[in-house]
């Protein structure tokens, strides 16, 4: 049995059972493997895709239920998506797994609400888990994504320790000591 | 993860060869008269490069560090390759970092011997090696280049990648990659003075991963596609202990996609061409177990006769070993009326609750192994994969991806999902690809749990309020027994943290003991280990005591820590206290809490209020000694995820079992921190000139007492048992 699907705006011809959740036919039929499997009910949000412009959960998504949608997973940001700049700029992944739905499910929010606020932003992601807990430097690269965010994070190539006049140990120079809060 | 580097340093009368030889004896060979590493090596391809096991040049002047550890989420790749890249003067742009392939005597960890990431040693245990190799392939590329301009090697300098001279002869690494390769490597090569490192400190030392891990294209086990590859998943028996007593596999074979159905020692594997037909296959299946020797206790069963014991009503051939111990033993159970303090405290089974369950992908042909998958101890895996298809642990090839966290679940002795995924690849045989997933139930339903611990604890104190005597019960199921590493002393991942506080240094009669019953629910490390549970009982009976005793817990801290010569310590303390300010915000109460664990030392301001009878967090003021920190920004996101990860556990965290079986199945019975409910982690990092000590793990045990600590200040209730927040009270 045949399905077609629109996914990040082509058609493609499935083959998997209609019963079959979105998830898997992104990962194991069409090598889409962005999305992750998490928890496979919808609990965890690793599997965010977005239907229709709004963020779905792909592990319990049917695709027998997508006739006509359209689907967009993390492969179709492209890279440099507004969001995904600002995740890099925090280096907000640690293992990373979470990371694609944590994505589509704050890009799914930027869409709806230009200028979120932390309810928002609890709102929208609170669906997500992160077990490595990145939610703070989620929580800026979403408002740094959204031009929320004041004075520019450091940038990757700028910063320099900052000294420290507390020891003496000559090496305390290089180690330094560093303050740094990520999450406003 | 684990303890067991630290582990096999503290084995008295076991040394580093008898662990190994102990390791490889569970792998099923047996060679004698060869190193410990050649002998873990055996029959492997793995040949360093010219310029050593851990750099590659590529002819474009592109660096690329090899990294032993795998990196699932510490941010160790980001470290190691600056320790390189400053040693050797490289151009951080143009430096990448792969996964070594797995061999004990090229990669083993500098601290146990064998392959391994976990005791929060990455950065640690490669610190000298990775400097020396950094300076030694710099010496190299210097030497080639005088050799080649005709000038002395003192004149020749290295700066972002480019070998040059005064005189304007300049040339990149790649142009000189041939004439470097041939330069005798220096055996003892000069490191630089860390006052002139211009990398390892700053916030130049970011992550390499952050983009392929924001657009879906790194690459882990889940990933991994194949030709020809088939699936498997495992139906396991609903309780630990049991086997297959018979199946009927003919419905699951009738499902479409499904190729084969196979008993295995851990139950009935079903291998089909997708993930969604193996799923279908095995709800198909039909499964009769035998249960003859199952636990069939229930956690709270199990917890009562925890605390049975500790109350000295336990069986008679248990044996408790004495830790820390000094003093008058029965002084410290002597005494009476108020000057007596005395509490117990319970914690939970705790699942790592990976965000990718376990899974494995293994080719199996002849006795040749390849495995793919977020390998966290090769050489463990190596060997139990030998141990299955009959062959040497170097014949077993593994390519290391990222995993999607660990937390120490990847690593165990033995290698329980891996070794499913290798049985079942044997099986299918002819070299087929076989990709083992388990679902998230199966992933939190398969023990190798944090275990369940009682602590027992009585205080006297003196006539200024600081304790006189310290009796200390502490009941587990010891983690390290049925390792190769069989234990001669008490299991440290047992008590460390109380054994080694500066409390009990500070205390003059110290009667502590250990009591380890059997269980039979596996047991494993879990983020921080021993310290999960010992920072909290030593944390939150500190504040309890100082309540007791009329003072401020952090001049009570600050006194013992000076009696105890605790200088450490005291730092973090007062850098956390001085940069969280004189008051919490509004509405909020502090709780402090300060702990060391694998050689870092992490003191945090809490800030705590109840909403609806929760515990929410809001700011936590870190301080951490973690010696040189060579990533100011990954140390901070350390401390940002391990507070969060102890939070979750601290507020949620609970596996329990009824009659054997485990209750919880996925993240809507087994509750983890949201974003919702996430602290805003600020990190402060004590200047320090000594060698880098753990990040990774040291920033998770501190939260909960800190937790703990505000809830006493708010409402003068202590917290006897873990998790905060309960299904049922």
């Amino acid at each position: 049995m045949t399905s077609t699907l629109d996914i990040n705006g082509k058609a493609v011809a499935v083959k998997a059972d209609p019963q079959t959740p979105l998830l898997w036919v992104l990962r194991d039929e069409l090598g889409l493997t962005g999305t992750k499997f998490g928890c496979g009910m919808a609990q965890c949000g690793a599997c965010t895709v977005h239907v229709n412009g709004e963020p779905m959960r792909s592990c319990v998504t049917p695709i027998a239920a997508l006739a006509g949608a359209r689907i967009a997973t993390i492969e179709s940001l492209g890279g440099q998506h507004p969001l995904q700049q600002a995740w890099v700029k925090h280096d907000v992944p640690q293992c990373g797994y979470c990371q694609s739905g944590q994505i589509m499910s704050a890009a799914a929010l930027l869409a709806q609400t230009k200028s979120p606020s932390d309810e928002d932003i609890d709102n929208a992601m609170s669906g997500n888990i992160c077990r490595c807990g990145t939610y703070q430097r989620i929580r800026a690269a979403i408002k740094d994504a959204a031009g929320l965010t004041g004075a520019p994070m450091v940038a990757a190539d700028a910063a320099k320790p900052a000294a420290s006049n507390e020891v003496d140990d000559e090496i305390a120079a290089a180690s330094g000591s560093t303050g740094r809060e990520k999450g406003q | 993860m684990n303890r067991l580097i630290q582990k096999l340093q503290r084995q008295e009368g076991v040394s580093r060869r008898d662990v190994v030889v102990g390791a490889t004896l569970v792998g099923g060979a047996l060679l004698v008269g060869c190193s410990p590493a050649d002998l873990m090596s055996a029959g492997s391809k793995v040949e360093p490069g010219a310029f050593g096991p851990f750099i590659q040049f590529d002819p474009d002047g592109a660096v690329t560090v090899l990294s032993k550890h795998i990196e699932f989420g510490q941010g160790n790749h980001a470290g190691l390759a600056a320790i390189v890249a400053e040693e050797l003067d490289a151009d951080w742009s143009r430096i990448k970092v792969v996964h070594a392939p797995a061999n004990a005597k090229l990669y083993g960890n500098t601290t146990a011997g064998i392959q391994l990431t976990g005791g929060s040693s990455a950065i640690s245990n490669s610190w000298e090696q990775l400097r020396k190799a950094g300076a030694g392939a710099r010496a190299m590329f210097v030497q080639a280049a005088a050799t080649r301009w005709n000038l002395p090697v003192g004149q020749i300098t290295v700066k972002d990648g480019v070998v040059g001279h005064a005189s304007g002869k300049s040339a990149g690494f790649g142009e000189l990659i041939a004439e470097a390769a041939n330069v005798t490597p220096p055996e003892n090569p000069t490191l630089k003075d860390p006052k002139t490192f211009t990398l390892i400190g700053t916030d130049r030392v970011r992550r390499k991963d952050s983009l392929i891990k924001s657009n879906g294209s790194a690459r882990y086990t889940q990933d991994v596609q194949l030709p020809d590859m088939l699936v498997a998943v495992v139906a396991h028996a609903p309780r630990f202990g049991a086997t297959v007593k018979s199946f009927d596999a003919d419905d699951a074979k009738k499902v479409a996609g499904v190729v084969d159905v196979y008993e295995i020692p851990t139950g009935i594997a079903v291998v089909a061409d997708t993930t969604y037909a193996a799923r279908m296959g095995r709800e198909a299946l039909k499964i009769e177990w035998d249960e003859g020797k199952v636990e069939t206790r229930g956690s709270a069963t199990i917890a009562q006769q925890w605390r049975d014991i500790a109350a000295g009503k336990g069986p008679a051939d248990l044996k408790w070993q004495a830790f820390d111990s000094k003093g008058d033993a029965a002084a410290a159970s002597a005494g009476k009326g108020a000057g007596v303090f005395e509490t117990t405290y319970d914690f939970p089974y705790l699942a790592h609750a990976t965000m990718e369950p376990m899974n494995c992908v293994a080719i199996v042909s002849g006795n040749k192994v390849k495995l793919i998958h977020g390998s966290q101890a090769q050489t463990l895996d190596q060997m139990n994969a030998a141990k299955i298809v009959k062959t040497l642990p170097g014949s077993v090839e593994i390519e290391t991806l990222f995993a999607g966290g660990s937390f120490g679940r990847r690593a165990n002795f033995p290698s329980d999902y891996v070794a499913e995924c290798v049985t079942i690849a044997q099986k299918v045989g002819q070299g087929r690809p076989v990709k083992l997933v388990w679902t998230r139930e199966d992933d939190m339903r398969a023990g190798y749990y944090r275990p369940l611990v009682h602590h027992a604890v009585r205080v006297t104190l003196d006539k200024d309020g600081y304790p006189a005597t310290w009796r200390h019960r502490i009941v587990t199921q010891s983690i390290m027994k049925g390792s190769p590493m069989p234990s001669k002393g008490p299991d440290q991942t047992a008590i460390e943290g109380t054994a080694g506080s500066p409390y009990l240094k500070a205390t003059p009669i110290v009667d502590a003991q250990l009591a380890l019953p059997e269980g039979g629910v596996p047991v494993l490390w879990w983020r921080s280990v021993g310290a999960t549970h010992n920072a909290f009982v030593m944390e939150h009976t500190i504040d309890q005591l100082a309540l007791k005793a009329g003072k401020d817990p952090v001049e009570y801290r600050r006194a013992l820590y000076a009696k105890a010569g605790a200088q450490r310590h005291l730092a973090a303390l007062n850098l956390a206290v001085e940069k969280a300010g004189p008051r919490p915000a509004a509405g909020f109460a502090r709780g402090v809490a300060v702990h060391e664990s694998f050689g870092s030392v992490v003191a945090q301001v809490a800030e705590v209020k109840l909403v609806g009878g929760e515990p929410r967090v809001g700011r936590v003021v870190t301080a951490i000694d973690c010696g040189v920190a060579v990533s100011p920004d990954q140390v901070a996101a350390q401390m940002e995820g391990g507070t969060c990860y102890g939070l979750s556990a601290a507020l949620y965290g609970e596996i329990t079992l009824t009659d054997g079986r485990v209750d919880q199945s996925n993240f809507d019975t087994y509750r983890v921190l949201r974003m919702n409910e996430a602290p805003t982690v600020e990190t402060y990092i004590v200047p320090s000139g000594n060698p880098p000590s753990g990040v990774g793990e040291p920033g998770t045990p501190v939260i909960a007492p800190a937790v703990a600590n505000a809830l006493l200040a708010l409402s003068k209730t202590p917290t006897s048992r873990l998790p905060f927040v309960r299904a049922e009270a």
